[in-house]
């Protein structure tokens, strides 16, 4: 449950950067707030930061809500004892940072320039990743009940 | 209700005010730099020129960074007219401001790279906002961007900001822009060659102005040898 509470709560984080980001692209708020470096509008502004027709950082924000979504729905009572959650999660976080590491292939060997905001989304879809991976090889908590010994009726 | 969910409401609320907070702050172009002066005062400065001062010819440019054409010109044609012109001493190339008030961030650009100048870095700036063109496709401030190419070309941010939030050659580039004016510049580009204004029914290329110097080198009247 822990770990669910864990890439929830990352999730969150990261829903916000990947919003910023993508509010920015939109061109909302002026220059993006990327500290001295400036790295993060040449970033934004190279023909990297559109995939397949959106914003990068959109993909973040779908990306990010979906395993938002995911990890409140799975820590409802009822689902706390499934394992599928944990796998689900496992692989979004899977692929979450398969794309980040794609992007910051392009950000240091083709663009040649760091977002700060990119870096701490790295961090996040990470951390997201290795907390997601562990509770995967936890134990798994079982209660099929197809398999469950039946109730006996406690002789009278 | 459950802890876990009090902390994550509380963390939603305090990032949404961060990114509100962050998107509103805006920042942006200083209107010095991005604006027309109020007065125009002409500094001497005739603009940034390319090859040697013995050229036969000499090309004036007027240019809008913010005009494409300006940029598929400077990408496209002038390294061969560099390569085959410039550099062979035939033709020297000088580059004058011409904003359009049609582009919201063209005095801008000029700004920086007026700025970039400053510091003997004007061509590696002017190649920048060029070669990254896409800025002037968005229809975003600039500001930040400017600030990495103008890294990127080897000026130190430090006095590029100082140069910049004062506006120092504000009325540089209107001067300039004014003289465009007087010459009946009525687009960008607009070409002169040794002050003649160059009327062209397309873009022109690099042979275009291989003819134009081959023709002012061919009727240029030939020193008398002396006896």
């Amino acid at each position: 449950m822990r770990s669910r509470q864990a890439i929830a709560l990352l999730a969150l984080v990261g829903l916000f950067v990947a919003l910023y980001l993508w509010l920015h692209a939109l061109g909302f708020g002026g220059p993006i707030k990327c500290g001295a470096s400036g790295g993060c509008e040449t970033v934004q502004t190279s023909q990297w930061a559109v995939f397949l027709g959106f914003p990068v950082a959109l993909y973040g924000v779908v990306g990010y809500l979906a395993v938002l979504i995911v990890a409140l729905v799975s820590l409802r009572p009822a689902a706390l004892v499934e394992r599928k959650w944990n796998v689900m999660l496992g692989v979004l976080a899977t692929a979450g940072v398969v794309f980040t590491a794609y992007l910051t292939y392009l950000e240091l060997f083709v663009i040649h320039a760091i977002c700060r905001w990119c870096v701490g989304s790295a961090v996040i879809i990470t951390s997201m990743w290795i907390v997601s991976i562990l509770s995967l090889r936890s134990p798994a908590i079982h209660t099929d009940r197809a398999v469950s010994p039946p109730p006996r009726d406690l002789p009278a | 209700m459950n802890r876990f969910y009090v902390v994550l409401t509380v963390l939603a609320v305090v990032l949404g005010i961060t990114v509100f907070t962050l998107l509103r702050a805006g920042g942006g172009a200083p209107p010095a730099a991005a604006g027309p002066p109020p007065t125009v005062r002409d500094d001497g400065f005739r603009g940034y020129s390319l090859g040697q001062g013995s050229a036969p010819v000499e090309v004036t440019e007027y240019l809008d960074f913010e005009c494409p054409v300006c940029a598929t010109f400077a990408t496209i044609q002038m390294p061969t007219i560099k390569e085959q012109l410039i550099n062979t001493g035939r033709v020297r190339w000088k580059f004058r401001d011409y904003p359009l008030p049609i582009h919201k961030y063209s005095r801008f650009a000029a700004h920086a790279a007026q700025c970039a100048g400053a510091q003997g870095r004007y061509f590696e700036m002017q190649d920048q906002l060029f070669a990254h063109h896409q800025w002037a496709q968005t229809g975003k401030d600039p500001s930040s961007l400017f600030r990495s190419l103008a890294q990127a070309a080897g000026v130190d941010l430090n006095a590029y900001d100082v140069c910049m939030q004062a506006g120092r050659y504000a009325q540089r580039i209107e001067y300039s822009r004014q003289e465009g004016d007087s010459l009946r510049v009525d687009g960008t580009p607009t070409f002169f060659a040794n002050g003649k204004k160059l009327a062209f029914r397309r873009l022109p290329g690099s042979d275009d102005f291989k003819a134009i110097a081959d023709s002012i080198i061919a009727h240029a009247p030939t020193p008398k040898p002396r006896h």
